[in-house]
C-alpha cells in the first residue's frame, strides 16, 4: 500500500470513527429532561397509572380509566406529531425534528406477549416502575433489578432469538 | 388549589399530559419518548466492560443517550413528590367487580396503589411474592427489550407516529396481559 493510500485510509477512518458529532448537551442541559421526568412521574402517581389495581381493572375490562388515559395520550401524540411535521417545527436549538421509523421484528410479537405477562404481574410498565419506587414501594427496586437482569439476558441472547 | 391537585386526576387530564410529553421531548432536543430503553442504558453504563465485552447489544455509546437516564431519574423523583406532598388521603377507588374478584383470589390489602400482600419485603420471601416481583420484573425487562419498546415507546410514541410495528406490539402487550390476568393469575395468586 502506498503512502498516499494509507493517508487516504486514515482520513476515511477518522470520518468513520468520529461521525459528524451531534451537538452534545451538557449535564446542566440534561436537567430539563429530568424536569420533564419529574412532571411525568407526578402524573403517573396522580392518575393512578402506577396502581397495580388500575392495571388489573384494565385487563378485567371493569374500568375505562386506563383506556381513557392511553387513548387520550395517543390522540394528543398523533396531533402533536402531525403538527410538528406539517409546520416543520424545529427543536429549541433550531435542529430539525426527525423521528425514526420502527422496523418490524418478531420481537414485537414474542417480546410484546412476554411484556404483557409481566405487565399483568407487576402492574407496571417500565415508567411506572421508577415512579412506584419513588412513591415509597421500596421492594419494587427488586422488580427493577430483575427487569435489568431481563434486559441483560436479552442482550446475551439477542442474536439467537427469532 | 392544593386540594384540587391532591384528588386523583381524571383520565383525560392524565392522557393529555402524557400525550404532551411526546412533543415536549421532541422540541426540547429531538428525543423520542420511550422509557424501556433506559434498562439497556443502565446495563451498558453500570456493567463492567469485562461483562459486556462481546455483547454487541451493550457496546454502544450510551453517553449519547444520557438524557434518558436523567428522564427516568426525574420520574422517580416525581413519584416521590406526588406520593409525599400531593397524595390523596382517601383509599383508592377500585371497580367493585375487580375488587370482589381479587378478594376472592386472596388479595386483602386494597388501601394503597399496590397490594402489600404481593409487593412488600415480607412477600418477597414467599413463592407468590417471588413470582410477582422477580419473575414479573424479568418479563418486563426481557419483553420490552425484545419488543424494542414498551407502553411509552410503542403504544404512545410509536402510535403517535402511525407506526404499524408499534400497533402490532401494543396489541401483543394487551393480549399478553389478558392471558396472564385471566389464565395465569387465578393460579399464581393462590400460590
Amino acid at each position: 500500500m502506498s503512502k498516499s493510500n494509507i493517508k487516504a485510509l486514515e482520513k476515511d477512518d477518522l470520518i468513520i470513527v468520529h461521525p459528524k458529532k451531534v451537538k452534545q448537551e451538557s449535564a446542566i442541559a440534561h436537567l430539563k429532561y429530568m424536569a420533564v421526568g419529574v412532571f411525568f412521574g407526578i402524573v403517573f402517581v396522580k392518575a393512578e397509572i402506577i396502581s397495580w389495581f388500575r392495571i388489573q381493572e384494565m385487563f378485567r375490562l371493569t374500568s375505562f380509566h386506563m383506556y381513557g388515559v392511553i387513548g387520550t395520550a395517543v390522540v394528543v401524540g398523533i396531533i402533536s406529531v402531525f403538527l410538528i411535521k406539517k409546520f416543520n417545527i424545529k427543536t429549541l436549538s433550531g435542529d430539525k425534528i426527525s423521528i425514526s421509523d420502527k422496523t418490524f421484528t418478531k420481537g414485537q410479537i414474542f417480546g410484546g406477549l412476554m411484556f404483557g405477562f409481566g405487565w399483568a404481574l407487576t402492574g407496571a410498565c417500565p415508567g411506572p416502575l421508577y415512579a412506584q419506587i419513588g412513591s415509597g414501594f421500596g421492594v419494587v427496586a427488586v422488580t427493577l433489578l430483575s427487569a435489568l437482569l431481563g434486559a441483560y439476558v436479552f442482550g446475551l441472547l439477542k442474536d439467537k432469538l427469532p | 388549589m392544593l386540594d384540587f391537585i391532591q384528588q386523583p386526576w381524571h383520565w383525560s387530564i392524565a392522557g393529555l399530559f402524557i400525550g404532551l410529553t411526546v412533543p415536549i421531548l421532541l422540541i426540547l432536543g429531538n428525543k423520542p419518548f420511550g422509557i424501556s430503553s433506559s434498562l439497556r442504558h443502565i446495563c451498558a453504563a453500570c456493567l463492567p466492560s469485562s461483562v459486556t465485552n462481546g455483547i454487541n447489544y451493550f457496546n454502544y455509546n450510551w453517553k449519547e443517550e444520557k438524557w434518558n437516564l436523567f428522564f427516568v431519574t426525574g420520574v422517580l423523583i416525581g413519584g416521590f413528590i406526588a406520593a409525599h406532598f400531593l397524595s390523596d388521603p382517601e383509599p383508592i377507588q377500585i371497580a367493585a367487580e375487580t375488587k370482589a374478584q381479587l378478594a376472592n383470589q386472596g388479595i386483602q390489602d386494597f388501601a394503597g396503589l399496590m397490594p402489600t400482600d404481593l409487593f412488600s419485603w415480607e412477600s418477597l420471601g414467599t413463592l407468590r411474592g417471588f413470582v410477582f416481583i422477580v419473575l414479573g420484573g424479568f418479563l418486563v425487562g426481557f419483553g420490552t427489550r425484545y419488543a424494542d419498546g414498551c407502553t411509552s415507546g410503542h403504544a404512545i410514541m410509536g402510535l403517535s407516529n402511525l407506526q404499524v410495528p408499534s400497533l402490532i406490539a401494543t396489541i401483543c402487550f394487551m393480549i399478553g396481559g389478558f392471558l396472564m390476568t385471566h389464565f395465569g393469575l387465578p393460579f399464581l395468586l393462590s400460590l
